[in-house]
């Protein structure tokens, strides 16, 4: 028998990739999302501003990079917000955010239960709570559907 | 309003004859049955069997009393009354997977298909073959086609598709039709032109607007100069006419909606996986997608006095001491709707429209009760 039917490397090749009507979804818009400005919302945590805080964090969300580390970042930030607000303010700070922040909001919910930490989850759950009371399942469905997320 | 329940299978699809006596639905089979009205029940008069795959959609042409039908044998076939029995003719649609929807255009010359194969087949009679032919439509179509609606002109066609984008082409037959004229949406029309597709192109206003899910229904308003669309992130969109349309949508917070058509030139009524059909209205000045409510049949809770036994066996069995049965959805249909057709009045002032869904029920809502049912509800 000749040598290369001894080789078993062909098993590893994706077909897939090599398949002609195989959809690639458009490379998007700008690149200018890095992220959240960590130095703004630490800034605004500490002084005890929390609102304000989830604003600025909520913005210039990592949706088009694929830098996971920007990734990691944004969703560890989010989570550390989100984690110092009582819960009786919850329900007035997702009240002040506009529809795409809260579409926003919860994919960053859904990415924080993905990664949980001590006390992360507990805290998500209340939040997915109020936010659901807010935007209904249909926030859940676009955090289902969306191509590009956080 | 008034429901039906033909089967216990989902009704795939469904077509009106012209005077609404007749339906031809899909009972998730290979075959469509034909219900005549009889008073107030539904007697069945005719079954179609031709297909050897599901019927995925089912187009009855009003004036000619040709039935359409195409399903996921990859076939499609015009039927035609003849000495009381509908006698099939076979459409070569030269696709290779199944046909999704089909589609009479508004003059009844020609029919378009949307398939998974990517493409549209837009089918028109050859007199001197005396036979069906069809061309496509395939740039730059990416995924199945999941739902069409002519333009009230015969010769534009909005598709909405699986890869996320809903676009207005030219079908433009020369065969069978003379040049049109320009629209809002364009004057030059070459077959398989695209005059608008949605999706985002460059703004980054929006993060997460614009590719967001499959398109499930596309509905042209009776002018044709708007466009309206639901997809599967639970958003409905509307367009109107010229190529750098203003796309206004509207992220709703019900489950994703199958089904949309317009009432009036501002008014949609869309239908979907909430079981119940829901209001939307577009307000051309401000650009906007509104909720104007949810439409369906007020369930009077009655509300006895429950025993003092059965109040401890509730707290035992669900938590909680009322008797809120939840088990039972409280809308009209049980199941997730799947499409929805207007009756009576066509899509400017329309007066009924008819519901079918996975419950296998058919349910025909009226316009005018459901304005005065519903407080706070305007129809614009």
């Amino acid at each position: 028998m000749s040598k290369s039917t001894l080789s078993d490397r062909f098993r590893k090749v994706d077909v897939d990739e090599y398949d002609e009507n195989k959809f690639v979804d458009e490379d998007d818009c700008a690149e200018n999302q890095g992220g959240p400005d960590e130095a703004e919302v630490d800034a605004l945590l500490r002084q005890s501003n929390f609102n304000g805080a989830l604003q600025a964090v909520l913005k210039n969300p990592p949706i088009n990079t694929k830098n996971q580390n920007v990734k990691e970042r944004a969703s560890m930030l989010v989570v550390k917000v989100l984690s110092s607000f009582k819960s009786s303010d919850i329900e007035k700070a997702v009240a002040s955010l506009d529809k795409t922040d809260v579409d926003l909001l919860m994919k960053y919910i859904y990415k924080g239960f993905e990664k949980p930490t001590d006390n992360s989850s507990a805290v998500l759950l209340t939040w997915h709570e109020k936010v659901l009371a807010v935007a209904g399942v249909g926030s859940i469905v676009r955090v289902l559907t969306a191509r590009k997320t956080v | 309003m008034s429901y039906h329940s033909f089967l216990l299978e989902p009704i795939s699809c469904h077509a009106w004859n012209k005077d609404r006596s007749q339906i031809a639905l899909c009972p998730n089979n290979h075959e469509v049955h034909i219900y005549k009205k009889d008073g107030t029940k539904w007697s069945k008069v005719h079954e179609l069997k031709e297909h050897n795959g599901q019927v995925t959609g089912i187009d009855w042409a009003p004036d000619s009393n040709r039935i359409v039908t195409c399903g996921a044998d990859r076939n499609a076939y015009v039927w035609t009354l003849k000495d009381g029995a509908w006698k099939p003719t076979l459409v070569i649609l030269r696709i290779n997977r199944a046909a999704r929807c089909v589609r009479w255009s508004p003059r009844e010359n020609k029919f378009a298909v949307g398939s998974g194969s990517r493409l549209i087949s837009i089918c028109y009679f050859e007199q001197e073959n005396d036979w069906w032919v069809c061309k496509h439509i395939k740039k730059p179509i990416r995924s199945t086609i999941l739902s069409l609606d002519w333009h009230p002109n015969n010769v534009l066609l909005a598709a909405g598709s699986c890869d996320f984008k809903c676009r207005v082409f030219s079908a433009y037959i020369k065969e069978v039709e003379e040049k049109p004229g320009p629209t809002p949406w364009g004057s030059k029309m070459p077959f398989g032109e695209v005059l608008f597709e949605s999706g985002c192109s460059g703004a980054v206003s929006q993060p997460g607007a614009g590719g967001g899910g499959w398109v499930h229904s596309v509905c042209f308003s009776h002018s044709g100069n708007r466009l309206a669309w639901t997809s599967h992130d639970s958003t409905v969109s509307v367009a109107e006419g010229g190529k750098n349309a203003t796309v206004i949508s509207l992220s709703s917070e019900t489950l994703p909606l199958l089904c949309v058509t317009f009432i009036t030139e501002n008014s949609l009524v869309a239908a979907g996986h909430d079981c119940y059909p829901v209001l939307f209205v577009y307000d051309e000045a401000k650009g906007t997608v509104a909720f104007g409510g949810k439409l369906d049949v007020p369930k009077q809770s009655t509300q006895k006095g429950i025993s003092a036994r059965e109040r401890f066996q509730n707290l035992d069995r669900r938590a909680s001491e009322n008797q809120a049965n939840e088990k039972e959805l409280s809308s009209l249909h049980k199941n997730s709707i799947s499409q929805i057709s207007v009756l009576e009045g066509g899509r400017v002032q329309c007066a009924k429209f008819c519901t079918t869904g996975m419950d296998g029920g058919m349910a025909i809502w009226d316009v005018k009760t459901l304005e005065s049912a519903m407080k706070n509800l305007k129809i614009v």
